[in-house]
């Protein structure tokens, strides 16, 4: 489980950063790359050291004129922090 | 060349730039050609700045200083910070030998993004010996300076049979020093490694015990430090996706400016692999001859052609098919469906046998002297 008050930060090593001739947002780390789908990298543009699960929720929420994205968003924070893109500040 | 089915080309994404073939190190399995010491020349910074931009818009995003050794070129600090601006994720592949602290830190203000250690060997002794250099207590200190300043520490080990016995000391030295990746690379035999294969080459007891050693320990550390294990192809029964393909990820520049498709690509006769000097990276990329010729499967012979796992591994590795067969568009014979498969299990056979001899041929390093041998 995320722990909703903590915040969120990318992993030293890690960056996230669009691409412009792939048109589509990446991670970068030694000797790889993850290439983001739009709501994947809507989510961890918010995990820049500010934010935990409930602010990123309610930014996006927001953002989208949606509700019930928590479920989403935190298990793809699981998978994020499990992959060592991001961590707790 | 390539048949009439122009493939769809895709842009590079992986940009090796090898610096300079200059190297205080002699190490007796570098990829660097035999014949290094017929390219003296450099490209320019001007030049490096130019091949930088060019292969960015293209969409190259991963970047490698290499060599030789990167850290011979005293302009390395600006390259660095280039291309930083340009959004290069940067990687020095270094021996980490003159790396001083104060030249780490200006690398990272520079904006150099990781830094790739090599050491021979878990022991001072044999990781000189195989360095032809004394070189291993400055290494450690290096990757504990790397560690400090806040790089990922990503630590190399090149494994072969001088020094496979020491698996289980390698990942604890890894762990001690706090690598948060660790490459255990099986040497790849071009090159030089490929003129000492018959000392290199673990038996395949060796490779089978190293490789049961590392999984465990993979298991292990999980997540805390990322293992890559490069496999020994000689003892798998299909070859490797060289390259993920040829022209289709990957673009060496070495470092008279010659592009090649992969860093051994120098090897392959009939080429004529063009230079960054006279043609843009995107005309290289696009419409060179070197570029295009092992592009998509046109070009394959049986028994590739008709294999239902040609689009899987792109009928393995041109340079092996080319040293083993004299012929490079042949199957890598590392195939077991390929009708020279004797020809690998001839030279394991080789190797083997050479391991049990007493007096083993000495290895030959490196160097400027022994690569004008090869002139």
């Amino acid at each position: 489980m995320i722990n909703s008050e903590q915040i969120l930060k990318f992993s030293p090593g890690y960056r996230l950063q669009w691409e412009e001739a792939q048109q589509k947002f990446v991670i970068l780390y030694p000797e790889g790359m993850v290439e983001l789908n739009q709501s994947s990298a809507e989510i961890l543009k918010l995990c820049d050291g500010l934010n935990n699960l409930s602010a990123i929720v309610t930014e996006l929420e927001t953002k989208f004129a949606t509700s019930g994205l928590e479920a989403d968003i935190s298990q793809f924070l699981k998978v994020a922090l499990q992959n060592g893109w991001i961590q707790y500040a | 060349m390539a048949g009439s089915n122009t493939p769809n080309i895709t842009p590079p994404r992986w940009l090796l730039a090898e610096l300079s073939y200059k190297c205080p190190l002699q190490c007796p399995y570098c990829s660097n050609p035999l014949d290094f010491a017929r390219y003296p020349q450099e490209l320019s910074t001007e030049d490096w700045k130019r091949v930088l931009s060019q292969a960015r818009k293209m969409g190259a995003v991963q970047l490698g200083f290499s060599g030789g050794e990167p850290l011979t070129r005293q302009d390395l600090p600006e390259l660095v910070a280039y291309a930083r601006e340009l959004g290069y994720y940067s990687n020095l592949i270094t021996s980490g030998y003159g790396l001083s602290e104060e030249k780490i830190l200006e690398l990272k203000n520079a904006g150099l993004d990781h830094i790739q250690v090599s050491i021979q060997a878990s022991s001072a002794d044999l990781s000189d010996h195989l360095a032809g250099t004394e070189s291993y207590a400055h290494k450690l200190q290096v990757a504990q300076w790397v560690k400090q300043h806040g790089y990922p520490m990503v630590l190399c080990v090149v494994l072969h049979r001088q020094n496979i016995h020491q698996m289980p000391e390698i990942l604890a030295m890894a762990e001690t020093l706090g690598a948060d990746y660790l490459e255990l690379a099986n040497t790849q035999y071009y090159g030089w490694a490929h003129v000492n294969r018959d000392q290199l080459l673990p038996t395949r007891e060796q490779f089978l015990e190293a490789e049961k050693i590392a999984q465990a320990y993979k298991e292990k550390v999980g997540n805390k430090m990322k293992i890559y294990y490069v496999v020994p192809d000689y003892y798998e029964d299909r070859p490797k996706a060289c390259m993920n393909g040829w022209g289709t990820t990957f673009l060496t520049i070495a470092p008279d400016g010659t592009a090649l498709p992969c860093h051994s690509a120098r090897e392959l006769p009939g080429l004529d692999c063009p230079n960054v000097k006279d043609y843009s990276i995107e005309a290289i990329w696009n419409e060179s001859k070197a570029f295009n010729f092992f592009r998509g499967t046109e070009w394959m012979q049986e028994p590739c052609r008709s294999c239902d796992e040609k689009h899987k591994d792109f009928g393995g590795c041109r340079c092996q098919a080319f040293l083993f067969n004299a012929d490079a568009a042949s199957t890598d014979p590392v195939c077991s469906k390929s009708p020279h498969r004797d020809r690998v299990d001839a030279v394991i056979a080789s190797a083997t046998e050479s391991a049990k001899t007493v007096n083993e041929k000495p290895l030959v390093f490196r160097n400027s002297k022994n690569s004008k041998n090869y002139l």
